[in-house]
């Protein structure tokens, strides 16, 4: 008995509860609230970048104009995709990786708790900047979030600069996220925890981490040399100065292709989790996953011309891009073969990270079908720049990206909660969801083969029927997301306690605390055999 | 007589099928000539290739996911590793993206030939509209969206090439292995036929080529595929593939055309005679920026109507129509329009809309302009 008492005490002494108020949120370098913080910040910008969805899908419902005008259409098509990428999905999983990198390897924090902090609330600031230009004269930024030049520079709205600046503080905020990853990773893992032994979502997340250190400084480069361009007089991406504006898209997409991998690295990693607890066997092929995701994050690095079949790269230099990227699909292959193995002869149940695992599996996959197709440069030449493309990385990033996400959330609300989510809410979350994805985006392969262009405001009345049921798949999805907010409240606010371990068949050191996780874990590090 | 329903049946569906073929087509169009079949050859390939593995691949999942369920007693068993099979299905999937990259390989060169052409014709995208110029021939034109503003408002019935029609074609002659020369005035555009499998990125200041022999007459359309502004969605492409004698008689009559123009500069226009000229020529090349009313969409693209250029020296307006405005979207109409269609424009926008200014600028003023340039 005394020791416990002893124990307590101690605890009391070193191991306090958090400030009280709000001064808790702006001053706090606990990895958990700081996860929290970037996953509601994440989840609020999936919100807002979706409510820019429904603009688009409105204007789309049917042929002619009738909501937006074309300008301002251009603007949201623009800030979507940015915000989705940059406000959404990236956040969310350095918030998944704040929240569970430390509890996983068994680290106490994170390696550099202040410059967590300073990470996080960069976000908030470039993101009121980013948004506050939809309010300036001439408008946001109109020129796709890929903001090809010169159309961002010479013909770019004035709002461009606060365009720029503001991917300046996303890139430091990623950059110091990534850094803090690394040195977390490398220097906090309990005694025993080899890097063979990390959870996988530890080991794509490392990865991911090296690729935001290797190339956010390119876009930071890349939209230098487009305030430059603007305001300094040089020319890196204007011909008529001896520059070149397909310079801009080499640069761009050097940044642009690893990116869609820092993406989707994450949710691999998270889904490798999951669906060995609900199959109730071992991952098959933890080595081979570890090597996949090595090779793929390589190859990310010396396929990015295949965003530009068109632009007119020499024959030879297209077949090397057509090449690389066919490749890419060996070690993507091997990830879905390791799943599916995973799954074959377990012992399965479905509850709703489960239900988002299985979907993300199936639905990557068509994704990463589409991607195949794509890479075929002769066919790429009909695909280009049509809803083929924009059907191709919706299907890689909402049920990839978004639904690994989700069942990421489920799967650790109760260790973040102490409580169960409503499974019956859950499910039908999942299912709304899943049935309104596929609604939105499977038609949007064929208006993209039967020849519609992407971002435009208007189309042909060919298309019209298909687009409608766009359209309502959308609305359904958007919808569907806000019941995902109250699942989220629901589960916070109450609901069956949850036990140290919710679900039978996990396996991991986060298992291994009480839920709620307390506000400092692992103070001594725990012992891996 | 049992079999009538089924005949009436089937004739409905294949009514209703017919009549709804355009609005649900589902694939690409094999297309019109030897690269577009070849391409979609490739598209057809992969995509079966696709279909196979998916087969596998999502059969085994939903197997597992029917079979393999603790809810029917299964105990999972412990396996977590196989180096046979992991070899297996790395080597296999590579074999078979090698066997698919030696067609592409064969396509894409036959794509990027475009030596030995009959004819030469240059492309170029300006914000937002198509150029074409026929190299060696003196024959050049713009190729504006012909859909009326009442369509695009919902204020008109739609039409079947709704945002898909132009004034002005592009023409080729059929069986003549064409080249284009593709660039940009502005930003980049892309021009696309997607019955020729022809998509190539016009990029201000450097020429992209590329080159389509189209197999049948016909007349052919596509759209701008590259984010190029704001009406990136209303500059279509329209081809129109004739007989070689037709093509022929075409050109012969767009050269009388271009000769006429030529004279046009020297005759004495009327004020009434210029701004119903200009009308028109503000209605195509004006109007998505400046408005139908020259109220402009300010900040960006500013009001003619009352503006302190519309309504003050003649000179400094034409200068702006004809010189551009450099870091805007105001392009160099001079290098765009003809003298007739400047003078014509600017007398317009001068006496439009309340402007009432009741000078007009003549196709001499402006001829006088590209002289002095000349020097």
């Amino acid at each position: 008995m005394s020791t416990v008492i002893d124990d307590h005490g101690h605890a009391a002494d070193h191991a306090h509860g958090p400030a009280k108020g709000l001064m808790r949120w702006v001053l706090t370098t606990n990895h958990k609230d700081i996860g929290t913080m970037y996953l509601w910040f994440s989840f609020a910008m999936f919100l807002l970048g979706g409510s820019f969805a429904m603009v688009i899908r409105a204007e789309l419902f049917q042929p002619g104009l009738q909501i937006v005008e074309p300008a301002f259409f251009n603007q949201m098509t623009t800030m979507h995709g940015l915000i989705m990428v940059f406000g959404a999905v990236m956040p969310a999983f350095v918030g998944l990786a704040n929240w569970m990198i430390p509890l996983m390897i068994g680290a106490p924090d994170m390696a550099l708790p202040r410059m967590n902090n300073f990470s996080f609330w960069l976000l908030p600031a470039a993101f009121l900047l980013l948004v506050s230009t939809l309010f300036s004269p001439g408008g946001g930024p109109n020129f796709g979030w890929t903001f090809y030049a010169p159309l961002s520079t010479t013909y770019a709205p004035e709002s461009v600069t606060f365009f720029i600046f503001a991917i300046h503080l996303m890139g430091i905020s990623s950059i110091m996220g990534a850094i803090n990853v690394v040195a977390t990773i490398l220097n906090l893992r309990a005694p025993g925890m080899t890097l063979m032994k990390m959870p996988l979502f530890v080991w794509t997340w490392l990865i991911t981490a090296f690729l935001l250190i290797a190339v956010m400084p390119v876009l930071a480069g890349c939209v230098t040399m487009m305030l430059m361009d603007i305001h300094f007089g040089t020319s890196f991406f204007s011909a008529a100065g001896g520059g070149d504006p397909v310079l801009f898209q080499h640069v761009f997409w050097f940044f642009g292709h690893p990116e869609v991998y820092i993406m989707i690295l994450p949710a691999f990693g998270a889904v490798s989790s999951i669906i060995p607890t609900f199959s109730r066997k071992p991952l098959f092929g933890y080595t081979s996953m570890v090597y996949a995701t090595a090779s793929i994050a390589f190859l990310s690095f010396i396929v990015w011309a295949h965003h530009m079949f068109v632009v007119g790269i020499p024959l030879v230099g297209e077949l090397f891009f057509m090449y690389a990227t066919l490749l890419i699909a060996v070690p993507t292959g091997v990830k879905v073969f390791n799943w599916v193995s995973t799954m074959w002869q377990g012992s399965l149940t479905f509850e709703t990270p489960m239900l988002f695992a299985v979907a993300f599996v199936i639905l990557f996959t068509i994704g990463g079908f589409s991607g195949l197709m794509l890479a075929i440069a002769p066919a790429d030449f009909q695909y280009h720049d049509t809803y083929f493309v924009v059907a191709h990385f919706h299907y890689v990033l909402v049920p990839g990206a978004i639904f690994g996400i989700f069942a990421s959330a489920y799967y650790w609300l109760p260790k973040w909660t102490g409580h169960m989510y409503d499974e019956t809410l859950g499910k039908l979350h999942f299912w709304l969801s899943f049935v309104g994805m596929n609604m939105a985006f499977f038609p949007m392969h064929f208006v993209g083969l039967a020849g519609m262009p992407r971002r435009v405001p208007d189309y042909n009345l060919q298309f019209a029927d298909f687009n409608m049921v766009s359209s309502i798949g959308a609305f359904m999805f958007g919808a569907t997301q806000i019941f995902f907010l109250f699942i989220v409240i629901k589960c916070i606010r109450g609901g069956k306690p949850a036990p140290a371990k919710p679900w039978d068949g996990a396996e991991g050191l986060e298992w291994s605390i009480p839920s709620p996780a307390p506000y400092h874990t692992f103070t001594t590090p725990p012992e891996v055999k | 007589m049992t079999r009538h329903p089924h005949v009436w049946m089937g004739l409905l569906l294949w009514s209703v099928f017919s009549q709804a073929q355009a609005a649900w087509t589902v694939n690409m169009a094999p297309g019109a000539t030897e690269v577009s079949h070849a391409v979609f050859d490739l598209h057809m390939t992969i995509f079966w290739i696709c279909v196979v593995i998916g087969i596998i691949v999502f059969g085994a999942m939903f197997w597992s996911m029917i079979v393999h369920r603790r809810s029917t007693g299964q105990v999972a068993a412990k396996f977590h590793e196989s180096t046979t099979v992991e070899i297996l299905w790395t080597v296999v999937p590579l074999l078979i993206l090698v066997a698919m990259a030696i067609p592409a390989t064969k396509t894409l060169i036959n794509i990027y030939d475009s030596s030995e052409s009959d004819i030469d014709i240059q492309v170029t995208g300006y914000q937002w509209k198509w150029h074409y110029k026929y190299l060696g021939q003196d024959v050049e034109f713009f190729s504006n969206l012909a859909t009326p503003a009442e369509q695009i408002q919902n204020k008109a019935t739609k039409g079947e090439h709704y945002l898909l029609e132009v004034d002005q074609p592009l023409v080729l002659p059929v069986g003549a292995k064409v080249r284009f020369l593709v660039t940009a005035a502005d930003v980049i555009h892309s021009w696309w036929v997607p019955a020729f499998a022809v998509k190539r990125d016009a990029i201000p200041g450097f020429v992209n080529e590329a080159w389509t022999r189209v197999e049948k007459p016909g007349i052919y359309r596509g759209q701008c595929a590259e984010l190029c502004g704001k009406d990136h969605g209303f500059m279509p492409i329209v081809v129109e593939v004739k007989s070689k004698a037709d093509y022929e008689t075409w050109l012969g009559e767009r050269k009388v055309e271009a000769a006429k123009l030529k004279e046009l500069t020297s005759k004495e226009w009327t004020l009434e005679e210029l701004v119903a000229r200009g009308d028109k020529v503000y209605h195509t090349t004006c109007v998505a920026c400046h408005q139908a009313e020259g109220q402009g969409l300010p900040p960006m693209f500013p009001a003619l109507k009352g503006s302190k250029i519309a309504t003050g020296p003649a000179a400094d307006h034409l200068s702006i129509v004809y010189h551009g405005k450099p870091g805007t979207a105001m392009a160099a109409f001079g290098k765009q329009l003809s003298e007739v269609d400047i003078a014509a424009v600017v007398t317009y926008e001068r006496n439009a809309w309340g402007n009432n200014k009741g000078d007009m600028v003549t196709p001499k003023d402006v001829l006088a302009i590209k002289q002095a340039e000349s020097k």
